[in-house]
This record gives C-alpha cells, structure tokens and sequence, in this order.
C-alpha cells in the first residue's frame, strides 16, 4: 500500500526581499514497510522534505496524500492527529523533554492521545524494554548517555504504533559503534513491517535502507535501490 | 466531556511539574498576587468587622432613639452659628415636652458632664457623665454586671449614685468589687450602685457605654455645671423601629408647642436619629472602601503584569519543549490550556499564600475587632486569583499555542 505520495511539492521561505526554494518540484511515492534513505550536500532540502513528510509543514505548492488523504488541505488540529497518531519523529538532537525521565517522554504522545494513564505505562513500558531500556525508566535525559537518549527517543516514535518513522540524521550526534546500534535498531524495527524514512550524510549509514533518494538543489537527482545493502546482525528487540 | 477533563487533568500534572521545577521564580512571580489577595481580603474581613463593631455600638445605644437636641448632628444644612443662636433646650422643656407626647415608650433628659472619676489613687480620666433620669434605662438595651440602675426616688431627689461603665469600672476596681464604694466625681462623692456588662464596641469612643457612667439629672444638675450651661439632650425611644418615622413627628410637633413657636417660626431644635449616624459611618465606610479597593486593584494589577512577565519568559524558555510537543500531537488549545493553567495555578499558589496571611492577620486584628474569616473570602480569594491567572496568562499562552512547531524544534 501506498503509504506516502507527494506530487510536484514545492517549498518557498520569503526571507527578506529573497525567495530561497527549499524544494523545488519534488514528486514521491512511498509504499507500506519501504527503508528508505535521504541524502544530499547541505542546503539541498532533506529537512525541509522531512519536516512535510511529518505533517510538520506545509508545502507552499503540490499536493501531498498520506494514507490517500489530502494533508494539504488540512487545518492545524487535523495535522496534530496525524503527526500524534501516524507519525513518528526521531531528530538528531533527541528532543527529549530534559526534566521529564525516559518513561514520561515516552508517554506523552499517548497522552495526547488520549489514553488512560494504566495503558499508557503499560504500553510505554513495554517498548522502552524492546529498545533496550528496561532498567532506565526512571532516568531524566541528562542521566543517559547519547545513544540512550536517542533509544527513548525512538522509543516515543514508537510508542503509538504509527504508519512511518521519520529520522533527521538519527546517528549525527552519536560515536560510529552507538550509531551502528541505532542502526541496527532501526534495522529491526523496519524487518518488523515499519516503514522508515532516514535522512544521512554518511553514505555507510544510508546503506542500511533499501532505497535512497539523493537530492540536490531542491530537486531530486536519483532515487535508486541499494544493491549492496548492509543488513546489522540481530539486535535483541522483540515485537513492538 | 469526559475528554476536557481528561486533557484538564493531564495539562493539571504538567502544569504542576513545570511549576515544581521552577519553584523560587514561581514564588518570587506571585509576591504581587500575594500581597493583592492580602490586601483584598484584608480588607474585606476588616470592613465586615468594622461594620459588625459600628452596628453592635449603634445598637447599644439603642436603635430606635431619637434625640432632641439643639445642635444637629449630621446635617450640614444649616449654618452653625444659627444652630448656636437658638435656645438651650432646658429642663422645663423636658418636662412640658414629656408630658404632651404619647407614643414613645420612654423619654429621658440627658446632661453630658466630662470629667474624671477617682476612687482612692486610681484615677480614670475623659469620661462622659451622663445626668439622666431612671427612664434612660428603658432607652437601652444595657445590661449588668452587678447591681442596677437608679431607681425613680433616687432621681428625682438627685441622690448621689452613680452607675459605672465596664471599662471604669475595671479601672477603679481591678479585683471587681466596686458596688457600694464611693467614687469622686468633681469633687462630689457617689456611691455606685451599678456596674453594666461590656459592650466591646471601640467605635462609639467617649459614647461607648463602657466609658460611661451614669447619675441622676437632679444631682449634675444642682452639683456641676447645671443647664443654663449647654442647656440637655431629649432622649426619645419609639415603640419599635416601624414607628421612629411617627414618633419623630409627634415629636416635632410637641416640641414646637413646648418651645411656643408661631407657624411661621423655624424649628429651633434638631431631632438626630441614629441612622443619620449609620448613614454617616457607611459613607465614611464607602469612600473608605473605595480607595482601598483600588489600591488593591491595582496591586492585583500590577501582580497580573508580573505573572505575564514570567508566562512570556518562561513560553520563550520552553519554546523548544512547546515544539516537541507539537511534534508528537499536541494540539493548539492542549497547548493554550497548558499555559493558561500553569498561569492560573501560580496564582492560585499565590491566593492561597494571601489567604493564609489574612488568616494570621485576622487573628491580630480580633484583639480589637469581632473579625472572622468566612466562606466568602476564601472565594473571594478563588476567584480573584483564577481571573488574574486566566488574564495574564491568556496572552503568553496564546504565543505558545500559535508557534510553528518547525521554528519552535529549530529554536536555540
Ligand atoms: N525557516 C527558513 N527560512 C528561510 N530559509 C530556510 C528555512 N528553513 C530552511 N531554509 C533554507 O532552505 C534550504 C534547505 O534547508 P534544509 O534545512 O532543508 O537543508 P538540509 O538539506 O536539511 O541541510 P542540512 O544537511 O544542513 O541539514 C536551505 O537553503 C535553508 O537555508
Ligand atoms: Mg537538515
């Protein structure tokens, strides 16, 4: 199933006098359970893509249809649903709420939810163990290293069982060997039936996916499948 | 419903620990709210005790009173050198005049005398002596604690008894034994006989019954000044307070026959009623009331501009929490009823704090008030607190909830 499908997306920031195209005619499709991988020089758009992808933003031209619904013409509290239920973001600087311990953040998108207070500790409790953190419930972010900080942030994507993963250069704050474990994270969490979509500069990183899109200037210049795809051993998460 | 409850539950707990994690910047926030509610329910306990004292003294000196006098009391109207120009109300008056009315149920004459009264070495001075007859009495709601007033023999032949109010009567007689002892007023020994209950009500100052006593007419008369000095007061009690308006033109019209005045003649006598002193008292009360409230006002305002202040820092602070927060689903007015309600529930901290001080204070303030705190100032206090919460925090809030998420996760 076609889980994402963007048609001529255009994005255009006014600064000044300035019109600076972020993305200039950007046409996607992107299928239930696909890996796929973004790159680009700096400046070439990822974020900006990603951003709309997520329901985070809006495009100033195009039509974008996740799920077959139109998101473009959705008003602010139907893109809420949609990023609360349907999206999971994980961003290169965690984004972790910094007085609130791991269990809290991860708890919050089902808050927003609207969950009962009894399911949410269940169910959040459940997948910060998946990804590793059973014994780091109770620590505040400033108590975890990076690579455990990003697993509770990936964590708290995961914790409303969304359509897609969104990751911005999940692994850009973190050493090699911690970001081969986010990896490999990931890795396990896509052979589970998600669909990811990552954003990297390292060419080793994008390896993991599948498929990678490179853009350049606010256009897409290839959009290829990985031949030579680098598939992490095991890591020991269970089903989300 | 049960939805908004549960989203107001959840902001609840968020609020609260946003709140928890900056508790000195919270506390210092409310300091205007604190002294705001203080002051406001402060004042309110005060005046509620202020009016309670004034109708408990006024009701003392008995609320159906009328009192023909030369002087007008309250009423301004007419200049005061015309009000000296008329005749001293005399004893003769009195007389004739108590004889021609037939609704009051009491008429007594009264002749202040100030002076101080001495037992032994004590001394209690600025006291009013008030020369009357044994009717006063039933002027009154005064009662005893020990002994009685002065009977009907004992006034008409001026005998030397005198009644004594509580505070005098403590004063000279700490150990209470003060019936049958002989007390020197102006040189003149009188024995007392009476000692009335205290009344307790500090307002009515010299006229407070504790700080007066009391003698036959006959004897402040024949003893001290006599009255072609400042001539007396007619003493008047209606049946009931429905018939004080009747009474007081039976009054006018004896006094003026009393007084032989011709049908063009002005009255030249006043007759005061104890509303014309509750009238003045609430309108002193009034303005009183008036000032404090705005100053109040404005303490609560600039209380209000205090907690803006810290709502504006600290949506600025947590824009990049406000971001995320937008990122995983919360939506505009989850984020709007977070803010206002850290905003209300700061306040409220501070109401509270207010409210705690008003209780101390009162328990001060009952040394020489009859204050209580009651359920009206604690919502008072509710209520002031969550108006000036959701005031000042509707405009922060509003901020936070309109940020661009993409800018708010991008903000350092
Ligand atoms: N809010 C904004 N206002 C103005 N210009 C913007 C804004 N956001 C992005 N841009 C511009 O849009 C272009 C694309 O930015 P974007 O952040 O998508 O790049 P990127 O590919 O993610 O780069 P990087 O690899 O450095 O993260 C850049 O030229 C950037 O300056
Ligand atoms: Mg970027």
């Amino acid at each position: 199933m076609n889980i994402i499908n963007i048609e001529h997306i255009a994005k255009i920031y006014e600064v000044g006098l300035e019109e600076v195209h972020a993305l200039r005619d950007v046409s996607l499709r992107i299928n239930k359970n696909e890996y796929v991988a973004i790159m680009g020089p700096s400046g070439s758009g990822k974020s900006t893509l990603m951003n709309i992808l997520g329901c985070l933003d809006t495009p100033t031209h195009g039509i974008y249809q996740f799920k077959e619904k139109n998101v473009s013409i959705m008003n602010d509290n139907e893109l809420a649903t949609i990023r609360n239920k349907e999206i999971g973001f994980v961003f290169q600087t965690f984004n972790l709420l910094p007085r609130s311990n791991a269990l809290h953040n991860v708890e919050l998108p089902l808050i927003y939810a609207g969950k009962v207070k009894h399911d949410r500790i269940e169910r959040s409790q459940k997948v910060l163990e998946n990804v590793g953190l059973g014994d780091r419930m109770h620590h505040k972010p400033n108590e975890l290293s990076g690579g455990q900080r990003q697993r509770v942030a990936i964590a708290r994507a995961l914790v409303t069982d969304p359509a897609i993963i969104l990751a911005d250069e999940p692994t850009g704050n973190l050493d090699t060997k911690t970001g081969e474990d986010i990896m490999a994270l990931f890795n396990d969490i896509h052979e589970q039936g998600n669909t990811i979509i990552l954003v990297t500069h390292e060419e080793y990183i994008a390896k993991h996916a599948a498929r990678i899109i490179r853009l350049r200037d606010g256009l897409i210049e290839t959009d290829e499948i990985v031949k030579d795809r680098y598939i992490p051993k095991r890591n020991n998460l269970s089903k989300v | 419903m049960k939805n908004i409850l549960f989203e107001l539950k959840e902001s609840l707990i968020i609020s609260l620990k946003a709140i928890w994690s900056n508790k000195v910047r919270s506390i210092l926030a409310t300091l205007g709210i604190i002294i705001g509610v203080w002051a406001v329910t402060l004042m309110v306990t005060a005046n509620q005790g202020i009016d309670k004292s004034f109708q408990e003294g006024v009701a003392s000196m008995g609320s159906d009173n009328l009192y023909i006098d030369k002087w007008s009391w309250f009423n301004n109207d007419i200049p005061w050198w015309e009000l000296r120009n008329r005749r001293d109300i005399r004893m003769e008056d009195y007389e004739r005049f108590q004889e021609l009315v037939k609704l009051p149920i009491a008429v007594a004459p009264m002749k202040y005398t100030f002076s101080e009264i001495k037992f032994g070495s004590e001394i209690v001075e600025g006291i009013s002596i008030v020369g009357t007859t044994h009717e006063y009495i039933n002027t009154t709601t005064l009662n005893f604690d020990a002994g009685r007033f002065f009977n009907e023999l004992e006034s008409n032949g001026g005998r030397n008894v005198v009644i004594l109010g509580f505070t005098i009567a403590d004063k000279l007689f700490p150990n209470g034994n003060a019936l049958d002892n002989y007390v020197k007023i102006l040189g003149k020994k009188l024995k007392v006989i009476g000692v009335l209950s205290e009344q307790g009500s500090w307002v009515m100052g010299a006229f407070n019954p504790d700080n007066q006593a009391f003698l036959p007419i006959e004897f402040s008369l024949k003893n001290f000044a006599g009255d072609r000095f400042g001539g007396i007061t007619i003493l008047v009690r209606a049946p009931n307070s429905m018939m004080v308006d009747e009474v007081e033109q039976e009054s006018i019209g004896a006094m003026r026959k009393v007084r032989g005045l011709r049908y063009d003649e002005m009255d030249d006598f006043s007759i005061n009623r104890q509303d014309g002193l509750l009238s003045e008292i609430d309108s002193t009360m009034g303005v009183l009331g008036a000032v404090a409230f705005i100053l109040t006002g404005l303490g609560l305002f600039v209380g209000g501009i205090g907690i803006m202040n810290i709502m504006f820092v600290s949506v600025k602070e947590r824009t990049r929490e406000i971001g995320i927060r937008k990122a995983i689903g919360a939506k505009r007015r989850t984020i709007l009823g977070q803010f206002i309600l850290e905003s209300v529930i700061i306040c409220m901290l501070g109401g509270l704090i207010g409210f705690i001080l008003t209780a101390l204070s009162s328990l001060i303030m009952q040394q020489f008030l009859p204050v209580t705190v009651n359920m009206n100032i604690v919502i008072i206090t509710f209520i002031l607190s969550s108006l000036v919460g959701i005031t000042a925090g509707l405009a922060p809030a509003y901020s936070a909830a309109k940020m661009d998420p993409v800018d708010a996760l991008r903000y350092e």
